[in-house]
């Protein structure tokens, strides 16, 4: 398992996923949603709340299955082998993953036991990856007492230990000061550099996306609306178009059409709270 | 770990070999969870002493008063040691009953995602997490030790007995405790827990062996406290932790009956709290 990569070969995509759908109930969170992601790539996913982006997160990294389709993740089938697809992958949920009753090494700890790190490598991979994050001096301290910044470290240093091919990001850097998001993609930038990972990342903010992300794929009412570089998807709203236009151009014309009110946005809000 | 296993095909070396770290892999992956769950308690342990007040309560308050009542414990055994076997039972029960509510935090956060989404197998995530109670439970036991020891109660020191009682409570707690996980995996919120928990605790406890005999009860309650796994587990701390403790019904049936109810528990268990992460 410490050989990187054994099954795909470099033409393989790293992530391809075919005609994958979900349903709850009536709603189709996700539907017929076909993407390849290159090995390498740092690969955005943007859309309204409620879009279903993380339920597509969810479906990938095997949290829940789908109703038809699949997605093979480097080389490994997510319904037919999903303990394989969570070996060679590592996440960082949007919400609050590291226990912040355990210290930063003690989270580390239990991922790497989780991971099946090997017991002789723990504690240096450990040590190099908080060192790596900035965490060094605060290791033994009790992560509830990180700042948000400290904790998103923490927590992408959490899902890297055991060297995963595909690291999926659900809004990882929400909440957090700009200094503090940029030293997060600061940190994603130098793990595609260094070690050619694969990265999924869902966010809010389209300046972010549009800088960092090589392309990006916008999902509005389960459906991809639009895929391509930064560049792209631009260059087809107009000369000088921010990605916030293209958002806007593509997205808002529905919620004009379904003005809700305060039920609507609650059933919304809830949807998102249990199944996003 | 290579999938064609060389040209000859996967030799039954290497077949025991992966099966050997499959199991390695399981038991490390069971103990990262209960070992978070030592590190939480080291690092707060107030909780400890807070929850050690009710056993307290119950040996002080309504040992000291009951054991003026004659003809409840049968034989010669005195009251007060006949009821430190049931409280010490009671306590860790107390404990487990509850542990879901963690699960159902971790849910709220995200802490529980990072779980599933680890390759780590559902069964060895809820195993990890019922020896996790039970390692709980043993502080609480030694408080009521002590205690138990203080009001002179005659208790076997021996440290087999010392053991099989450790067994017992860590058994004991991770069934109750898995129960609990079940029902957080049903009702999904903290609020509902805490009526289910509350209504649960208080049959298990009295149609139980804990304070009285079963002969003492109506036909009907008796046939309800045979089916009670707390039943068991109290017979079996009883016979070990007393020094003129008997057994009802023999260790092998009370520990079997623990371990079979903790199995089925664990795989009805290992299946829903995977679907937790919806």
């Amino acid at each position: 398992m410490s050989e990187q990569n054994s099954n795909a070969s470099p033409a393989e995509p790293a992530v391809r996923i075919s005609e994958l759908t979900r349903r709850f109930g009536d709603l189709t969170a996700v539907d017929r949603v076909s993407l390849s992601i290159a090995t390498g790539e740092i690969f955005g996913l943007i859309g309204p709340n409620g879009a279903g982006k993380s339920t597509l997160i969810r479906m990938l990294t095997t949290l829940l299955s789908p109703t038809s389709g699949t997605a093979t993740i480097a080389g490994h089938d997510i319904v037919n082998e999903p303990a394989e697809v969570r070996r060679h992958i590592g996440y960082v949920p949007q919400l609050l993953s590291a226990d912040g009753s355990l210290t930063g090494y003690e989270n580390m700890l239990l991922s790497a036991r989780l991971y099946g790190v090997p017991r002789a490598e723990r504690k240096q991979r450990i040590e190099r990856a908080l060192a790596r994050m900035g965490l060094a001096e605060a290791a033994h301290h009790l992560a509830g007492h990180y700042s948000g910044g400290m904790i998103r470290r923490l927590e992408i240093a959490q899902s890297l230990l055991h060297r995963p091919e595909v690291l999926i990001l659900d809004e990882p850097t929400v909440g957090l000061d700009p200094a503090a998001r940029d030293t997060v993609w600061e940190r994603v930038l130098e793990l595609r550099s260094r070690f050619h990972r694969t990265m999924i990342v869902t966010s809010h903010l389209m300046n972010e996306v549009d800088q960092f992300c090589d392309r990006i794929a916008l999902i509005d009412r389960g459906r991809i609306v639009a895929v391509g570089t930064p560049a792209e998807l631009k260059a087809r709203v107009g000369p000088g178009a921010t990605l916030d236009d293209v958002f806007i151009r593509l997205v808002a014309a529905r919620e004009e059409e379904q003005e809700g009110g305060y039920g609507e946005v609650r059933r919304a809000r809830r949807a998102i709270r249990d199944h996003g | 770990m290579a999938k064609s296993g060389g040209p000859a095909g996967p030799s039954a070396i290497m077949v025991e070999r992966t099966f050997r770290s499959r199991i390695a892999d399981y038991v490390t992956q069971t103990w990262a969870v209960a070992a978070a769950e030592v590190q939480k308690l080291y690092h707060d342990p107030l909780e400890l002493f807070t929850r050690a007040v009710q056993p307290v309560l119950w040996l002080m308050l309504f040992g000291e008063v009951m054991a003026r009542v004659r003809g409840v414990a049968p034989g010669n055994l005195p009251y007060l040691d006949y009821l430190a076997a049931g409280i010490l039972a009671q306590s860790a029960l107390f404990v487990a009953i509850f542990y879901g509510i963690s699960a159902i935090w971790e849910h709220d956060l995200g802490v529980l995602q990072r779980y599933l989404a680890s390759p780590a197998p559902r069964s060895a995530l809820v195993l990890g997490k019922a020896i996790s109670a039970g390692v709980r439970a043993l502080s609480q036991a030694l408080i009521v030790y002590i205690l138990a020891l203080l009001l002179g109660v005659a208790i076997n020191l021996n440290p087999l007995n010392i053991a099989g009682v450790a067994a017992a409570i860590v058994l004991g707690s991770g069934l109750f405790s898995t129960l609990s996980l079940i029902i957080a995996c049903v009702v999904k919120t903290r609020e509902r827990f805490m009526g289910i928990g509350q209504v649960l605790t208080m049959p298990i406890f009295f149609a139980s062996n804990a304070i009285y005999p079963l002969s003492l009860m109506p036909p009907w309650l008796n046939v309800v406290s045979h089916v009670n796994p707390l039943t068991y587990e109290v017979d079996a701390l009883r016979a070990l932790m007393l020094t003129r403790g008997v057994s009802d019904y023999g260790l092998m049936l009370d520990f079997g009956v623990m371990a079979a109810a903790t199995a089925v528990l664990v795989a009805v268990a290992a299946k829903m709290y995977g679907r937790m992460g919806y």
